[in-house]
Formats: C-alpha cells, sequence, structure tokens
C-alpha cells in the first residue's frame, strides 16, 4: 500500500481537536500560522440539527435512553466509550484499566461535566507538602495569567472565596440552588463541611455576541446547540475559522505516528483515513499532540526511528509512566423531607449548583490528598431506568414492598425527587509502575499496536475513598436521610471506581527540568525533539482534586504563546 | 464483545425456529411498531452506525403474538386504564419492551420463559392461559409474585418474583417516558426557562430557606444579556 503525502507543509500539525488542541488552534490560527487540524472522529456541530440530542424526548429513541449503546445513554453526546469496536486495548495481571475515548470532533469536551477548576498554588508543589510524588517544574503564579484568560475568553460561573488552594478568578454570576441542594447546604453546615457555588462553564451571562446565553435545560452532557457551555469545537475551533484563520480539519483522521528525518525532529505525522483506509502523511514544521494523555503516549511510543529507538521523545523511558486517575468514590441516599414535591421546572444548569472543595488537613488524616464532593438530585426528566425498583423506600415506612395497579401512579409521584446522589473526586499519587505501554501482541483496526495498561490503586487513595463514604454517610444523616446501598467494605476496596472510570487520565508524558525523569519541559516541548509539544493532560505531574480541563485549557494557551515566541525567535 | 453478532447468535442459534418471525410481524403490533421506527428516522444525534443498528433491531422480531398479549395483559395489570388514566399499553410500553429484549439480549430467556411460567401456573390452576384467564385469576397469581422478600437479595428470590419485577420495572420506565407518562408526571422541564430559584411556597413547604449572602452572589437574571466586565481583581462590574 502505497502513502499518500501531500504537498502542502503547515506550520503546525494539530492532533486532537478536544480541549488541549482546540486550545492550542485558536491561539496559533489566530496568529496567523497555517494550522492542519487532526481529529480520528468525526465532524460534530451541537447546532447541527442532525447532531443534537438537546431537548430531545426520551421517546425519541426507540431504548429510551438506555446505555446499551453509549455508555451514558442515548442522549449523552460522546461518541466512543470505554469500549470501542475496532479499537481494542489490553490489560496487565490484576489490572483493570478502562480508557474513555471520545471520537468526534471537540472530543470528550461535548460531554464533559463542565465542572472548571483551578488548581492551586499547593497542587503544583504536593511534594513539598507530604514527600510524595514530585513538584510540578511550575507554579500556580506561572499559570495564573492562562487562566485568567481561559476564564474571559471562554466563561465559568462561581464566586470569589478567597480560599487558599481554590483561587478566585473572572467569574460569571453562579445560579441559585435548588431544593435537594438547599438541603445539602444544610445538612454540610451541621458537620462544618463548607459548601459553595460551583465553578461550571455555561453562561449564565452572556460574554460575547458570538454565543448564546445558558437556558437552563440541564443537558449539558448533550452539548449546546446554542454554544452556553464550553465545548472546543464550539467555542476554540470554531471561532477561529470564523475569524479568517488558517485552518484544514481532517476528520476521521486517525494518527498513527509522528514522523522524523534524519536529524530526529519532527516532519509530520501519519494517519489512517478511516474513510478509505489508507495512510496519508501530512508535512509540517511543528507537531503538537493534544491526542489524550494515553493517545499522545501512544503516538509517541508507536513513533520508533533510528534516531527514536525507544520511541519518540522517550530517551528517558518514561512515556506512558505516572499514568494516573483520579480517584472516585459515590453514594446516594432517600431523603423523606423531598418526597411529594410540587412540580416545577429546576433543570437549571447541567449538573451541580454547588459543590464543598476538599477542606480537610491530610496530617491529621490516614492518606494523602484530598477531594471534592459533587452533589447531584432533584426532579429530573425521566429516562430509561425511571421507576425501576419503584417503591423501595416504602420499607423504610414499614409498607409493602412491590405491588401493582394505580397505586403504583400515586407511589411513583411520591418518590419523584426525593433521591439525592454525592460523588467523591479525589487526588491520587502518581506511580511510576501505573502506565500504558505497546503491546506488541494486539493490533486495532488500522493496523496500529495498541496500548496494554497496568495501574494499581495504593493504600493512599483506597483509605481516601473510604473516607469519601464517612463523609456521605454523616452528609445523608445530617439530611435526615436513609443511606442506600451499604458500605463497600475494605475488600471492595472501599468502593474505589477503577482507575480510567473517572475520565481525568494523566501524567503519561510528564513535564519537569530534568530530561531523565520526564518527557516534556515545562513548555510542554518534548526535552528530545524540539520542535513537537503536548497540549493534552499528559504533561501533569500530578492530578489534583479538581477536574483537568481547566488546567488544560491554560497550559495549552501558554505552550501556544510559546510557540509563537520561539518562531519569531527563529528557535524552532 | 461485538454485541450486535452476539445478539444475533442469541436469536438465530438460541431460539426456535418457529419463534422467529423475521420480517412476518403481528397485526397488533404494526402500528406502534411503525412509531417506533419513525421515532428513529427522526434526527436524535445518531451517528450512521447506531441508525443502522436501529433499523436493524426493529427489522428483527423477538416476542410471538402470543407473548406479546400476554405481556399486553400483564403491563396492563400493572398500569391499568380507568376514567383518570391511560393504560401503560397505550403508552406504547409493549412495542418497548420488544425493543429492549432485542437490544439488551440478557433479558430475552428471563421475559420469554417467565410468560411461559405464568401460564404454566395459570394453566394448572384454572386451566387457561393466563391471558384468558378471569381478571380475579390473573390477580390470584399476581399476588403470588408482586411482593417481594426484600430481606432476600434480588436474585436470590424465586423466578417469578424476579420475573414480575422486570415486567413492572420495563413497564414503569417504558410508561414514564412516554408522552403521556410525562404528562401524568407533570414533570415541567425538558424546555428552554430562565432558572431563578425554588418557589417561596416549595421553601415553605419543605423547611428551608436562601441565605441572603448566598443570593447576593447568585446571577440577576434581568442583566443575564449585557456582557460581563470585570475589573483587575475579578469583581464583575456588570
Amino acid at each position: 500500500m502505497q502513502i499518500i503525502e501531500s504537498s502542502t507543509i503547515y506550520d503546525v500539525i494539530i492532533v486532537g481537536s478536544g480541549a488541549g488542541g482546540g486550545m492550542a488552534t485558536k491561539i496559533l490560527a489566530d496568529a496567523g500560522l497555517k494550522i492542519a487540524v487532526v481529529e480520528a472522529g468525526p465532524f460534530f456541530d451541537p447546532a447541527d440539527p442532525e447532531h443534537q440530542t438537546q431537548l430531545k424526548w426520551p421517546y425519541e429513541s426507540p431504548r429510551r435512553g438506555a446505555n446499551t449503546v453509549r455508555p451514558f445513554g442515548d442522549f449523552d453526546s460522546a461518541y466512543g466509550g470505554w469500549d470501542i469496536e475496532g479499537e481494542p486495548y489490553t490489560n496487565g495481571d490484576g489490572s483493570n484499566f478502562r480508557w474513555f475515548r471520545s471520537r468526534m470532533l471537540g472530543g470528550r469536551t461535548n460531554h464533559w461535566g463542565r465542572i472548571s477548576l483551578r488548581f492551586g498554588p499547593k497542587d503544583f508543589k504536593r511534594k513539598d507538602q507530604d514527600g510524595l510524588g514530585d513538584n510540578w517544574p511550575i507554579g500556580y503564579e506561572d499559570v495564573k495569567p492562562y487562566y485568567d484568560k481561559v476564564d474571559k475568553l471562554i466563561g465559568v460561573f462561581g464566586t470569589n472565596e478567597g480560599l487558599p488552594n481554590d483561587p478566585d478568578g473572572f467569574f460569571l454570576p453562579p445560579p441559585k440552588p435548588r431544593l435537594h441542594e438547599l438541603f445539602y447546604i444544610k445538612g454540610a453546615r451541621k458537620s462544618n463541611i463548607p459548601v459553595i457555588p460551583s465553578r461550571m462553564s455555561m453562561l449564565t451571562k452572556r460574554i460575547n455576541n458570538e454565543r448564546g446565553i445558558c437556558f437552563y435545560c440541564g443537558q449539558c452532557s448533550r452539548a449546546c446547540s446554542v454554544y452556553a457551555d464550553f465545548s472546543a469545537g464550539t467555542c476554540l475551533i470554531f471561532p477561529a475559522q470564523k475569524s479568517g484563520g488558517q485552518i484544514d480539519l481532517f476528520v476521521n483522521a486517525m494518527v498513527r505516528e509522528v514522523t522524523t528525518n534524519n536529524e530526529g525532529k519532527a516532519t509530520g505525522v501519519s494517519y489512517i483515513n478511516k474513510e478509505d483506509r489508507k495512510e496519508y502523511k501530512l508535512k509540517g514544521k511543528i507537531v503538537v499532540l493534544a491526542a489524550s494523555a494515553c493517545s499522545s503516549a501512544r503516538i509517541l511510543l508507536n513513533s520508533k526511528s533510528e534516531q527514536h529507538p525507544n520511541g519518540l521523545g522517550n530517551s528517558s523511558d518514561i512515556v506512558g509512566k505516572y499514568l494516573h486517575d483520579s480517584t472516585g468514590g459515590s453514594r446516594s441516599a432517600f431523603i423523606p423531607d423531598l418526597m411529594n414535591r410540587q412540580m416545577y421546572n429546576e433543570d437549571g444548569v447541567g449538573g451541580m449548583h454547588v459543590y464543598t472543595p476538599w477542606w480537610l488537613d491530610n496530617k491529621k488524616l490516614d492518606f494523602a490528598r484530598g477531594y471534592h464532593i459533587e452533589v447531584w438530585g432533584g426532579m429530573g426528566m425521566p429516562g430509561y431506568g425511571f421507576g425501576f425498583n419503584h417503591n423501595d423506600f416504602n420499607k423504610y415506612f414499614g409498607l409493602k414492598v412491590g405491588g401493582y395497579g394505580n397505586p403504583l401512579r400515586d407511589e411513583i409521584k411520591k418518590y419523584y425527587g426525593s433521591t439525592v446522589g454525592f460523588g467523591g473526586r479525589g487526588e491520587s499519587i502518581p506511580q511510576k509502575n501505573n502506565r500504558c505501554e505497546i503491546d506488541p501482541t494486539t493490533v486495532d483496526e488500522f493496523g496500529i499496536p495498541v496500548l496494554k495498561f497496568n495501574y494499581q490503586w495504593t493504600e493512599h487513595e483506597i483509605k481516601q475513598v473510604g473516607h469519601m463514604h464517612d463523609t456521605f454517610e454523616e452528609l445523608i444523616h445530617n439530611m435526615g436521610g436513609e443511606v442506600l446501598g451499604g458500605k463497600p467494605s475494605r475488600a471492595e476496596k472501599n468502593g474505589i471506581y477503577a482507575p480510567g472510570e473517572i475520565i481525568h487520565e494523566v501524567g503519561t508524558t510528564r513535564m519537569g527540568d530534568d530530561p531523565k525523569t520526564s518527557v516534556v519541559n515545562q513548555h510542554q516541548q518534548l526535552h528530545d525533539v524540539n520542535n513537537v509539544f503536548i497540549v493534552d493532560a499528559g504533561p501533569f505531574v500530578s492530578q489534583a482534586d479538581k477536574n483537568p480541563t481547566w488546567t488544560i485549557l491554560a497550559l495549552s494557551w501558554r505552550t501556544s504563546d510559546y510557540i509563537i515566541e520561539q518562531l519569531k525567535m527563529q528557535n524552532i | 464483545m461485538d454485541r450486535r453478532k452476539s445478539l444475533k447468535s442469541i436469536i438465530l442459534g438460541g431460539v426456535a425456529g418457529g419463534l422467529v418471525l423475521h420480517g412476518c410481524k403481528p397485526e397488533n403490533l404494526a402500528d406502534s411498531d411503525e412509531a417506533v421506527s419513525k421515532a428513529a428516522e427522526v434526527f436524535f444525534g445518531r451517528t450512521p452506525e447506531e441508525k443502522e443498528l436501529i433499523d436493524e433491531l426493529n427489522a428483527e422480531q423477538f416476542f410471538n403474538e402470543h407473548e406479546l398479549a400476554t405481556l399486553k395483559v400483564l403491563c396492563d395489570l400493572i398500569l391499568p386504564a380507568d376514567e383518570k388514566y391511560r393504560s401503560a399499553s397505550d403508552s406504547g410500553v409493549v412495542p418497548f419492551i420488544e425493543f429492549m429484549a432485542k437490544d439488551y439480549p440478557n433479558f430475552q430467556t428471563p421475559l420469554r420463559g417467565g410468560l411461559m411460567w405464568i401460564d404454566h401456573e395459570s394453566n394448572k390452576n384454572f386451566s387457561l392461559e393466563f391471558k384468558s384467564a378471569t381478571l380475579l385469576q390473573q390477580k390470584q397469581i399476581l399476588d403470588t409474585i408482586a411482593y417481594p422478600d426484600i430481606t432476600i437479595a434480588d436474585n436470590q428470590r424465586p423466578l417469578g418474583v424476579q420475573f414480575f419485577s422486570l415486567v413492572r420495572n420495563l413497564t414503569l420506565t417504558g410508561f414514564y417516558t412516554s408522552k403521556i407518562g410525562i404528562e401524568e408526571l407533570g414533570y415541567k422541564g425538558n424546555t428552554p426557562n430562565v432558572w431563578d430559584g425554588v418557589p417561596e411556597e416549595v421553601l415553605k413547604q419543605h423547611g428551608v430557606a436562601y441565605e441572603e449572602e448566598w443570593l447576593a452572589k447568585c446571577v440577576d437574571q434581568s442583566k443575564r444579556n449585557e456582557v460581563a466586565k470585570w475589573d483587575d481583581k475579578g469583581n464583575l462590574l456588570t
């Protein structure tokens, strides 16, 4: 099979169109550079009626939104999931890493929870505090100007609270709490657990005349047709195109490797066009990888050459190592005081209006690092699963469970909106042995060797999730509720989610000053090759108890500025 | 796992030929079936592969006419029509369960086997198939399976109880995700609006209140259209 080469030479080839790739596209295209964006999935625009799932009713899906096809249900906007036909991955003995991929323009930013938290000063220097893991080579002060710019460009609601490790920003005003959130606030106060307005990237107020304002359908996971929430396509790539950026968008194009020349410098990428299943090459002066932490590591490891026998940028043998995800634990409760609801529209924004940032001192605890608490509940739109075990709560009143006939209708209404749930999302300690590497025995349907994962949680993460459950039980008690389900046992690792299930995986191409122990420098530039950059979450030294997207965006902008400056100085 | 392949192998390999009714749909399903496939044609953001899967599932038939008729009787015992309410089958629950049995093949044996089991019970006691038994007789059978002993784990309960719980779950979820079920429930959302807090009478009913200092931080919805501007410290000016 002949590889088809394009004669165009791009200034920058960007691999991936999610948060990191979207931001690099916007900044580099706005600077006048000629850009190729190479995305493994199809084009996606939530304003296109054919792509829309927003404001659809459950009965528009023959499975009523069940998750037999998409892991978060039919109406979730992510094309992909933890298992994709034709794109396998493997795990080593005793490992169960779950790898979520969203193959579409904008990647996982189309369906994510929009929780947009800055890392704080402590988050960049964790080793200084507990001796575990490593410090970042940069600190909050290096990233702050970019967080500020991201807030203003994209829009995030929240409040300035003056907290030491949850920095203030340029916030839009938050929405008022819903009823179950008032219960949560009240319950948390009894245990001195702080609650503040959540920080999420939906426009509760206009930020420009191009994007719409939130109309409170609560469906951000379906991607917003008026662009009132952040996704990389709608808020970065489309605006860059509209303002005249020279952007060639390659979709359904699965990058296989970065190509290099005799000097070992990158010359572009090769990719498989999924439509004709042929291999193509693109030429570029600079390659920016933004394919996601694991995909970018995979591309580097598969980019072997005489100059880079261990894979591109991998003279340190660190590529793929230090893979880590957020910890996760969850629990739900029945709150009798939330029974017999009056009906009104409380969809609100998609997700929580209030949350709890980490509030304790680990010096007094038997595990390292903290977690934040997310809360859900309310009279949501019915979907598949609504009404299952509809009157189980009868048992709390000594009433019979089960039955048939029209009394069921009254029970459904009585209990509607009386369930709340909590999710803890915490920081783990990066481990060198937790890793992805190339599995030489397995290939995907595009002929590209796949990743093999090895990942084990440590005692710190398992104990942290145990602490989450104790906290949730205390909160539920304070809210006058009944805890649903038993507390997961120590043998069940306290119910910690499998690594990868929280979809915050980072760290596979970590940054550092020492080329022997890190893959990229503080500008996210490969130590080994100066014209390759990584702007997804691969360069994270540690994933704080915050969602990674806002930091991906800020660092991608910072790297893009560095690329522009280095090009001006003719250093690349 | 390729679920489409496994689905086919279950239908073609595991089920007696007489029950596979490719291309000859029972009469009474024709209308609701059309509604289902129409819904799939209306866009709800399907990729081409997902549309194809829906078409494939719709082209297959899992339950036979007797099973569908028995399901309808069961669903309507769970949510019957009366002067105030529409029945489960009015809302399209039966074709929904037919679709789910194909979409999630793990449902197939419990549902098909459960329907045969309930006929067996009815024949044994009343010498009639379940669907032909009197309402009183049908309820007599349901009374033995509709009230699970919750001190026993779900999967340890008698098969009749597990079968009825599954049918009840699918009936309720099918009904309350239908247009008439959502109307009956009174869900008010899924429509553009401006959220401005919990109504005062609801706060009173549930014994909670907003704190003034919290409300002061929240969005003033009368200014939502003004473009946001901040001072250097991040204080919102507009």
